[in-house]
This record gives C-alpha cells, sequence and structure tokens, in this order.
C-alpha cells in the first residue's frame, strides 16, 4: 500500500491527519482520542496489517512549546511497510490510551514512556515505575527535569 | 577527605523496589520466592518475583532497573560521535553490532550513507559477524551451564577468547570496541588480520560441530529443552519478539535480509528457523539451534567478507577509512527510525535533530532484550521452576541492554 492510500485510510477513521515533514518512515501525527480506533483499523485491516508493534517512544518538546509526544512506531511483516504514528499532547497531566489489547508488546514499552516522561496510560493492566525505583520522584527524561539531592541517603551526583 | 556519601539512617535500609504481590494477600498453597538480583542463572541483576503453588509456577515478575544508566538522558547532552562509546555500553556482549546499527542511523540521517567505501563496509559485517558467533557462543553456552552442563561453557570460552583476541587486535579493547565510527572507521585492519581470520575460521568450524554434538543433541540437554517454554508464532509477533526468539518459532524474519542494510544483499546466508524438530515448534530448544546455526552462517558470511578484502577491495597505501568521518555532525531537523538485526533482535535508534546544534534532541533505543524479556511472564504460566530457569536462558537477555 502507498503513502497516499495509508493517509487517505487513517483519515477515513481518525477525521484529521496531519503528515510529519522530513521522517523515515512515513509519520502520521492523529487526535488523540482517536489513537485506538486508528490502531485497530490498522492492525486488522486486510490491507495494512500492521502486526507489529515495534517501539513506542516519548518526546519532552521542553516547557516553552509545553506539549509531549507519544511516538508509536507500526511494522507490517507481511507488507514489509512502517509507519511513524505519532500523538501530541500536553505538558500538563498528559493522559493517553493504552494500546496494549491490540499489541501486547505495548505492555513494558508503555511503561517505560510512563516512567520516563510521566505519560499516563488508561486502562494499562500493570502501570508501575519499570526501570526507576519505585519511590523516585519525577521523569527524568523531562527536559526540565532536576534530580533530587540524595536518594535514601546517597548522594546524587 | 571528600565530604559524605551516604548518610546512614535505619530508614533507608527499605526494599526500593517493593514486591507486587501482597504476602499477606496471598491464598494458603501460594508463596512467593525470589529469585535474584544477584543469582548467576538470571544473567545479571534481573529479579524475578515468583508467585508459586509447590514446585508450579503461577505468576512471574520481573524487576528490572538495577543496572540503569539512563543512556537516552546522556546521549541528549553528547554529540553524535561521543555516544559510541555508550552505544558499546548497552549490549556489552555485541559491542560491534550495535555501533553498526548506530553508525548506520547517524550516516542515513547525513545522508552519505551511499558514499561509505565498500572496504568499510565489508570491514564492518566482518567484525559485526564476528561479534554475532561471540555474542551467541555465550548465549549457547551459559544456557547449558543454567542447565547443568558444565563442559560446553569451558569449550565456548575458549574459542571466544580467539574471536576477543582478533577484535583487540583490531581496535585495541576486548569488548567495547569503538571501533566503527560515523562515516568509517577507527583505522583500518592490521596487516595479517583477513589472514589470521581464515586460520580462526578452519580452527572454529569442527569445533562448532564438536559443541553441537555435545550440548544440543544431548539427549539430557533436549530432555531439559524439548516442548519446554513453547512460544507460539502469533505471540511472538504481537509481542514483539525479534530475533532468534521469533526465528525459533518459525518466521523466516531476518533484518539483514528484509531490509538490506550495509553490504548483506550481496552476500549469501541462508535464514535457520526453528522446524520443532525435538518437540514443538517455539520451544527452548528451537531457539537454541537456531543461534547454533546462525554461527555456521555466520562463519559463511565472514568468508565471503574476507574474499572480498583480499580480492576487489584490497588495503591500499593510499586508503583511509577515516577520510569521509565528518568532523561537526549536524543533520538537518528530522525524525528517523533506524533498526539493524542484533545477536539478540531487532536494534532499533529514534532519532530526532532539531538542525541548529550538534547532539541530538532526543535519541531513543528500542533495546531487543527488553521486548523479549517483556515475554517471559507469558512464557512462565503453570511451568516448573526449573523450567523457569530453562525459559529465561533461552531468551538471551544482557541486562546492559535491558536496563540501558
Amino acid at each position: 500500500m502507498d503513502n497516499a492510500r495509508l493517509i487517505e485510510l487513517v483519515r477515513s477513521v481518525a477525521g484529521t491527519v496531519e503528515e510529519v515533514k522530513n521522517t523515515t518512515p512515513l509519520s502520521l501525527s492523529i487526535d488523540a482520542s482517536a489513537l485506538i480506533l486508528v490502531c485497530e483499523q490498522l492492525h486488522k485491516n486486510p490491507e495494512t496489517y500492521f502486526d507489529m508493534l515495534t517501539c513506542v517512544n516519548g518526546v519532552d518538546n521542553g516547557p516553552e512549546a509545553n506539549t509531549m509526544e507519544v511516538i508509536y512506531q507500526l511494522y507490517s511483516i507481511p507488507f514489509n511497510h512502517s509507519l511513524m504514528l505519532k500523538v501530541i499532547l500536553p505538558r500538563e497531566n498528559p493522559e493517553i490510551e493504552s494500546v496494549t489489547s491490540i499489541w501486547k508488546s505495548a505492555d513494558w514499552l508503555e511503561r517505560e514512556v510512563f516512567d520516563m516522561f510521566g505519560i499516563v496510560f488508561k486502562n494499562h493492566p500493570d502501570l508501575r515505575r519499570i526501570l526507576m525505583p519505585a519511590d523516585w520522584n519525577g521523569y527524568p527524561l523531562r527536559k526540565d527535569y532536576k534530580h533530587e539531592e540524595t536518594y535514601r541517603g546517597i548522594k546524587i551526583d | 577527605m571528600k565530604e559524605t556519601q551516604y548518610i546512614f539512617s535505619p530508614d533507608n535500609l527499605v526494599a526500593s523496589e517493593p514486591n507486587k504481590f501482597d504476602a499477606s494477600k496471598l491464598k494458603s498453597e501460594e508463596m512467593i520466592i525470589n529469585l535474584g538480583p544477584q543469582h548467576p542463572s538470571t544473567h545479571g541483576v534481573l529479579r524475578l518475583e515468583v508467585l508459586s503453588d509447590g514446585e508450579i509456577i503461577k505468576d512471574v515478575v520481573p524487576h528490572i532497573g538495577y543496572l540503569h544508566r539512563c543512556f537516552e538522558k546522556h546521549a541528549e547532552s553528547l554529540p553524535f560521535n561521543q555516544i559510541i562509546p555508550f552505544v558499546d555500553r548497552m549490549d556489552y556482549l555485541a559491542a560491534m553490532n550495535s555501533e553498526h546499527a548506530y553508525a548506520m542511523g547517524v550516516e542515513r540521517m547525513l545522508g552519505i550513507t551511499n558514499q561509505i567505501p565498500k572496504r568499510v563496509e565489508y570491514i564492518r559485517v566482518l567484525v559485526a559477524e564476528l561479534n554475532r558467533i561471540a555474542s551467541h557462543l555465550i548465549a549457547v553456552g551459559t544456557f547449558g551451564l543454567d542447565l547443568g552442563a558444565f563442559t560446553p561453557f569451558f569449550w565456548i570460552m575458549r574459542d571466544r577468547e580467539h574471536i576477543l583476541r582478533l577484535l583487540e587486535w583490531a581496535s585495541g579493547a576486548r569488548m567495547l570496541y569503538n571501533y566503527i565510527w560515523v562515516g568509517g572507521l577507527f583505522y583500518d585492519l592490521p596487516v595479517g588480520f583477513e589472514q589470521r581470520c581464515r586460520e580462526f575460521i578452519t580452527y572454529f568450524k569442527p569445533k562448532v560441530i564438536e559443541l553441537e554434538q555435545l550440548l544440543v543433541d544431548n539427549k539430557i540437554f533436549i530432555d531439559r529443552t524439548a516442548n519446554i517454554g513453547v512460544l507460539p508464532l502469533n505471540l511472538a509477533i504481537n509481542s514483539g519478539a525479534t530475533g532468534p526468539m521469533l526465528r525459533g518459532s518459525g518466521l523466516r524474519f531476518d533484518l539483514r535480509k528484509v531490509d538490506g542494510y550495509s553490504v548483506y544483499p550481496e552476500l549469501d546466508f541462508d535464514i535457520p528457523i526453528g522446524e520443532g524438530k525435538m518437540g514443538a515448534t517455539g520451544d527452548c530448544w528451537d531457539r537454541t539451534w537456531v543461534r547454533v546455526r546462525e554461527i555456521h552462517e555466520s562463519l559463511h558470511i565472514m568468508q565471503q567478507c574476507i574474499d572480498q578484502l583480499e580480492g576487489e577491495h584490497k588495503r591500499t597505501r593510499e586508503f583511509d577509512p577515516q577520510t569521509l568521518v565528518p568532523k561537526k555532525i549536524r543533520p538537518q531537523a528530522q525524525e528517523i527510525y533506524v533498526r539493524a538485526e542484533n545477536p539478540k533482535g531487532e536494534l532499533g535508534f529514534y532519532f530526532r535533530t532539531d538542525g541548529k546544534s550538534d547532539i541530538p534532541f532526543r535519541c531513543k533505543v528500542r533495546a531487543c532484550s527488553f521486548v523479549n524479556l517483556s515475554i517471559l511472564p507469558e512464557l512462565c504460566k503453570g511451568v516448573l521452576i526449573a523450567d523457569l530457569i530453562a525459559i529465561l536462558g533461552s531468551i538471551d537477555i544482557v541486562l546492559g541492554e535491558v536496563d540501558r
């Protein structure tokens, strides 16, 4: 399926789609509310059949832009094509629907994004911190993150 | 005397990673067993919280992050060429492969992929395949060790030593090489390296067969691994398994063939898959067998690389592998996701650059061990505790990459 068809298909489900410039592979920015519908469609539709979610990553655009992004890397093994799906969220109380019901690989990948950026994934089966200790304060990969002086009596350099 | 690093207080002596299960809410027959983080068969600092009913496992919860160094945060403050040593330290058993993937990603951003000299590419593939063999040897050997087979571990360590010496000769380091640079290499291969590689292949080929006969075809080994930890193909794809995990489940999927990066399209090699020879397709035995077959394929690839390096792309006086290495790496503003086949699976790099600075705005690593490990709870429902060790060993994780 070529890119134009793919954009058309996503648009028919999501309503508004924006193509992000200068990306490899093709990147489409969609509304947060339409994420589950779009993902279900991309996963099930025999024309697209994105059967693999390879990566979920967050991006913090900084306090000036005041937005965060969640980016999903989809890949279809039978058709050998990739897609970057992007959702833009506000920086205060970012929340998004979890895609664990569609791809099981989203489980840990979303937990990592939650751990590093504080983005809450609704309906996630087990949303806990994964890499940082459970009682760590703050979200390390945010651009304005400042670590604490000590952690349990240990000085942090 | 420096100021105090640690202030003692009894309140600080609390587990920072609490159990997921509450001991007071368990049924009378259930109990929590803690494995790790300092347990030899967890291949590093991995802690498993096992909820069991006698010998039968009901649930496994991996607790990771003991080796977390926040590579991604470091990468946001370093120029592209200075990130390479950090990339080495993620998957420290296959540093060359990670470097190759990383260098490829940055080159693609700069748009110089097609200008890289063929000799550089062949050297890259040669050292990457050497490292792939070393990584697979560790995977197979330590897997045997987990199951009580002690001898194969010494054999693989003996043979791996030859590979490490070869790579040390080329790069100066045994495990963390910093050899593949963006746009080229640290240095050309030392004189006589190709010949020594040939000698190694001649020496090593019978040794792999020996290893196969001693370990993989062993009755005890088959009894411990066949039909254990069966990963069906649809689950493998849905949970993002890659590398020998996915191929063990019976899908002929290898990024070296699918994406055809570097000089892999010019090389002839097979993709071994699990065929369910000893039990169901996708069990622990299949995964190990795929790794051993891949060692043979890697040797075949190396042979072709050496032929090229001694034939068409011979070393010349004028050849300098650093000619294309950029003084300043400043890619245009863009987003890119690059992936490559590591010994353990698909290693992916996501970069975002703003075009105004020499450092990435965001650098995310899609670690294959991390995603492969996340399948463990799924595979371990209802198996015996001894089989948990077998399943964990067959996944082949490196905690440096899981935690980054």
